[in-house]
Formats: C-alpha cells, structure tokens, sequence
C-alpha cells in the first residue's frame, strides 16, 4: 500500500448520494472491478458491482446468536446493513487453490497469481482490520506468501464508517472500528438528515487521493465532518456486545476451566465460525493425481482448527474432543495471537456469533470464562 | 512482541513458499524394519546447507509432504540426509523411494539447537527411539568441536534392541574418546547383554559437573518431560535444557497454523525450544 506516499493524501469532500454511481465510475476508469455486498439468498455476499443500485440499500441485518436476517431498515441508507457474511479474506487468500502441478519426472509447475485490480466499496473496519491481521500472518513473519502480496496490493479500498452496528457487533472494544483509522484508499461516512442525503468522501492513500480529485464535490465543511463523527460515535455506544478487558491473559489462565465441557455441550465442531471469520487463516494441503499417477497436483484450501484430523499426529489426533478444539479456536484468536503476530485475531466482527448454528456467543463465553475464572 | 520466549532463528534469508526444489535419492539405506535413511542431492543449484535441528518439508508426487528433520553432518554439506519411519502414507512413500528417484525438498526450516550454549561446558544429548535422528547433527557438531567441549555424552533408550537406530555408528562413538554412550532398551531377549530400563535412570550417573552441562533432548513428549525433571532434579538448570517438538504440519513455515503448541508456531518458533518456554504447555491437556 502506498500509505506512506509523500503526497498529501488527506483530503475530504461531500458528494450527493446519487454521486455514488460516479465514484462506481471513476474506480472503473482507473482500472478496476468493483465489488460490494449484495443480497442473495436471504444473506448479504460480497459480489461484483454493476451500480450503486445493486447495494442492499434501506435493508439492515437482524443479527442475533445464531441468526442472521435482512430486513427493511428505517430508512434508504446505502450502508446501514454492516457486514457481508464473508469479509476480505476469499479475496485475498482463496478457499481453494492450486499450488502447483507435478508432471512426471517431477517436473514442477507453479500456478501463476491471479491478482486483477478490485476495488471493494463498503468496506467496514472491523474488515480493514481484519485484512492487516491476515497481512501480520502471510507477510511478517520469515516467510511472505507471494501468493496473498499480490492479490493484496490489487485491492482498491472504499471504506464506509458504520453508523448503525448489528446486534452481533463488539467492534469497539477490539478497538477496530466503528471508524476506520487508516488501512483504505478512500472512506465514506454517509449522512442522512432531512432530506439531505450525502457522502463525505475521504482520501487515505495517494491513489485514492486520485480518485478523489476526479470527483465533483465541494471540500467538507466542519458540520459534515462533526456529523459523521457523532455518527461513529452513536454507533460505538449503541453496541451490546462487549469482549472483557484482559482476555488475553485470561485465557492463557483458563485451559484446564471447566466451561470448556460446558461449551463443548452445544458446540457442534461444524466450522461455521472458522470460514465466516475474516482473520481464521489455517488451510491444509490436498494431492490428486490422474487415475495413472503420472500427473499430480497440489492444492491449498480452507481447514478449520474444529475438524478432528487437524492435529492429527502418528498415532492418532492431539485434540480429540470438542473442548479442547474449541479452547484452540478461541485461545488463539484472543490471546495466542497476540504471542505468534503481536495482535489480536479478533476484530470484533461478531460474524461467528450470527452464523453459529448453536448460537455460541464469544463474548459471552469469555465472559464466563472470566467469571468462572474469579470464581475458582 | 510478548513474554513469549523462544531461540533464535539462523541469521540467513530463508527463501522459497511451497514449492519444492527438485532432488534425487542417491543412496537409500535400511535402518530398522520400518526405518530408511535417505541420501539426496539437488538436480540443480548448491547441496543444501542446513544448522542442527533443522527439518525439511518432502514432497512424494502425488501422494503428500510431511516435515522430517534433517540427520546428516552438518559440517559436510554433500548430500541431504534424513531418516524416516514408515508411519503413514507420505512416509511409507518416502521409505519406499529408490535410489534414483525424485522428490521434493523444502527447506531447511525452524529453529536450531542452539549448539554453542553447549561451548566450554558438558554437552549431553539424550534421545528416544527415532528421537536419535534430530539430535545426530548435534553429534557430529561436537565430535568437530571436541576440543572446544569439556565432555560429550549421549543417553539413548529404545523399544527392544533390534529398535536401535544407527547402531554401528553408537557403536563406534562409545569407543571414541571423550564420547560416552549410554543405551538402554524397554525390553530385551536373553541375547541383550546390555542395560534395559528407562533412559531417565541413566542421566545421573552419566552426568559429570550437573551445573557445566548442557542437555538436549528428543524423543516422545512423555520421555523429554521425565528427562527434564531427571536433569533437574540431578542439579542441570532448566534453563540449560533444551528439546525439540512435534506436531502436524502442512506448510512448514507459518501459514497454515497446525503446528500450533499454545503461542508457538512450532514451525516457525520451533521445533526447538528452551525447556521454560514449554514446559507448562507441554502438560495441557490436548493443547
């Protein structure tokens, strides 16, 4: 990303709502597809954009634990609903890929990256956080997976601040969201008064810069700014769902508590949870083989820390039951994380609360973990 | 980044992501009924060079990758050696690879032993069963520093006699001087002349200056855990032992998360460990 540009690259403008359809655009005219959520099925999917028209406008999510519905919002907001049931992740990391190929005589073929410029509009901040934890995971550590690199640096962000959170979100105490900090090309807050019916529009990057500089829009007044503010704001306190302070250290305390057996009563290890989440990043390797062995192909794809096989040693798996596979999931996305990437692996996106066939709440297990915790 | 302690990594760029370099087996050679050691070398490009302790990914066609560590001499970098037992599909296919055949290599990978603490000290390394295959490069270091060394002992137990991995080569280095070697076995025939018994009750009585040494250890978990507290209890500080683990991995390198023991990438953070930055893990149920 191109962040530390020395360009200036803060600058904002109001455009009207109808405007959206130019910024839709201009992002065309500078080389990209353009993606944002759109509804199908009942649920909200990340899908490409032929108009602003195609969003999910005046829809909002009645998310609970273990529900997730659209319904008619209050009013025909563009960006009231919150989140896509799968964030950035897919876009970057797909769930299945193919490594290589393997002809005979080992003869070792790499399959090319295929990274084509996309611009996601609507982009909330639990994702954009989400996305720098995948980014800690592929391109910190000793090794950079080239593979993500290239379909990261191919992603144009439109970021929307949130004005209106789900039942499901807790965004503020991870303190991703619910206003993007940085991380986007450009970042909406759309505001709604009477009437008026507006975006203000800002650059974080110089390419957004430049996308901005090719709209018409007059510079954003202190009112609009302030507005979109006390918006973020609203919506920050607005949020039920809350993950306790010290987590982290707790749950490094707890792996011989006895509400893991607890969890594991309603846990059903389906992995819901691991593919809805934006930062789960586990995968596990495939073979195949033509039917005479001599062509051979290697894949990467999606596994999940709740399959038995996952920790499968000589002799037979290390976690065998649900407890200890769920202590795994959310040990380490609360605190082991920390440990292995300086970060949590949580961005309070609530998505695996909504998409949890059982209704397991995270918050609320960390919250009984806690007290069990202070109670023994 | 944390409180979370672990060695250091080799200093060297470590390049590659998932594809392998291409090698052929040029030697193949039966250790024990369900164990081979390979001999590989490149097709192309410089041998590989490796630090104790280190592992590789191979890669069988079409048929998977496992990690194996690396058993060779470090300080002669001719052929990639490495010795694998025949446990489940990718391994029974490496066992099964002629000389001449080709595979996968990625690597090498993780963390060494960090084999210089041992400087100017007592060096012991203590191995169960396959566990001799990781700490052999530990072996051929010391023998090329022995002068730089106050003693170098080796304590390896296995199943049964016939479970003894590179027996000629035990046998060679307990006639070696400054080397002490010390086996025992679980369970033995009436023909084993030697010592049966758990190979924690050969630490003491092999250890010279408890303060002076330095241990590491590798073998199943279970064992590494009695051997420490052997270690310790004879007076080695913890801090000075250091052992080596397992889990499943699919990448090698830090991507694909199944080699996780609580806050370690084992891959990546391991396989070797100073004993304090595991030790309470290691006693987590089904961590």
């Amino acid at each position: 990303m191109d962040r530390a540009a020395a360009e200036p690259v803060d600058r904002s403008i109001v455009i009207p709502a109808e405007s959206l359809d130019t910024l839709i655009g201009a992002l065309r005219d500078g080389g990209y597809q353009v993606w944002g959520a759109q509804e199908r099925d009942g649920a909200l999917g990340l899908a490409p954009l032929a108009a602003a028209a195609d969003l999910p406008r005046g829809r909002v999510e009645a998310a609970e634990a273990g529900t997730v519905r659209l319904t008619d919002g209050p009013r025909p907001a563009y960006f009231d609903h919150t989140l896509p049931m799968q964030g950035l992740k897919r876009m970057v990391y797909p769930a299945r890929e193919r490594l290589y190929a393997a002809g005979q005589a080992m003869s070792l073929e790499e399959d090319p990256v295929e990274a084509p410029p996309i611009a996601v509009l609507g982009v909330r901040p639990c994702d954009l956080a989400a996305l720098d934890t995948l980014t800690a995971v592929f391109e910190s550590g000793p090794f950079v997976d080239d593979r993500f690199r290239q379909r990261r640096a191919a992603l144009f962000l439109v970021a929307v601040n949130c004005m209106r959170p789900a039942a499901t979100c807790f965004c503020a105490s991870m303190n991703t969201g619910p206003r993007a900090e940085g991380g986007f090309d450009l970042v909406l807050d759309e505001v709604m008064e009477g009437d008026r019916h507006v975006f203000v529009v800002a650059s974080g990057s110089a390419r957004g810069r430049a996308v901005l500089d090719a709209l018409a829009g007059e510079e954003a007044g202190q009112a609009d700014r302030e507005a979109a503010r006390a918006g973020s704001q609203a919506c920050a306190e607005a949020q039920r769902r809350h993950m306790p302070d010290g987590v982290a250290a707790l749950l490094k305390q707890s792996y011989d508590d006895p509400h893991w057996a607890n969890v594991a009563e309603r846990c059903l290890s389906c992995a819901n949870c691991t593919l809805v989440c934006p930062t789960c990043f586990c995968s596990t390797v495939e073979d195949r083989s033509s039917l005479d062995g001599a062509e051979a192909e290697r894949w990467r794809r999606w596994d999940s820390c709740f399959g038995l096989d996952f920790s499968y040693l000589h002799g037979g798996a290390v976690r065998t039951e649900t407890a200890s596979r769920y202590r795994q999931w959310m040990t380490h996305k609360l605190s082991h994380w920390h440990d292995q990437f300086g970060m949590s692996g949580c961005v309070g996106c609530g998505r695996c609360i909504g998409w949890c066939p059982v209704g397991i709440d995270i918050t609320a297990e960390a919250q009984a973990l806690a007290a069990s915790e202070q109670a023994a | 980044m944390s409180d979370v302690q672990t060695l250091d990594r080799p200093q060297a760029a470590q390049s590659g992501g998932m594809l392998p370099s291409i090698y052929e087996v040029r030697r193949r050679r039966r250790e024990l009924a369900d164990c081979v050691t390979l001999e590989m070398a490149p097709l192309e490009g410089a041998p590989l060079s490796f630090a104790p302790g280190q592992f590789t990914m191979l890669y069988v066609h079409g048929v998977g990758e496992i990690a194996v560590s690396i058993s060779g001499n470090p300080g002669n970098g001719e052929a990639l050696v490495q010795t694998v037992r025949s446990v489940g599909a990718v391994s029974k296919a490496v066992c099964g690879l002629a000389e001449g055949a080709r595979l996968g290599v990625r690597g090498p990978l993780g963390v060494p032993w960090p084999v210089e603490q041992a400087l100017g000290k007592h060096l012991m390394v203590v191995a169960g069963g396959l566990g001799l295959a990781p700490t052999r490069p530990i072996i051929y270091w010391a023998l090329a520093n022995r002068d730089r060394l106050k003693s170098i002992s080796i304590v390896y137990g296995t199943r049964s006699p016939d479970q003894i991995l590179y027996a000629p080569q035990l046998l060679g280095w307990s006639n070696t001087e400054g080397l002490q070697v010390g086996i025992t076995v679980d369970r033995a025939g009436e023909d084993w002349t030697g010592r049966v018994g758990v190979v924690t009750e050969l630490i003491a009585p092999m250890l010279h200056d408890p303060a002076e040494t330095v241990a590491m250890l590798c073998g199943p978990e279970i064992m590494m855990r009695f051997a420490a507290d052997a270690l310790a209890d004879a007076g080695v500080s913890q801090d000075d032992v250091y052992l080596s683990l397992e889990r499943n991995m699919k990448c090698g390198i830090g991507w694909c998360g199944h080699c996780q023991l609580g806050p370690h990438l084992l891959c990546r953070d391991g396989p070797v460990f100073a004993y304090p930055a595991v030790r309470d893990l290691m006693t987590v149920w089904e961590l």
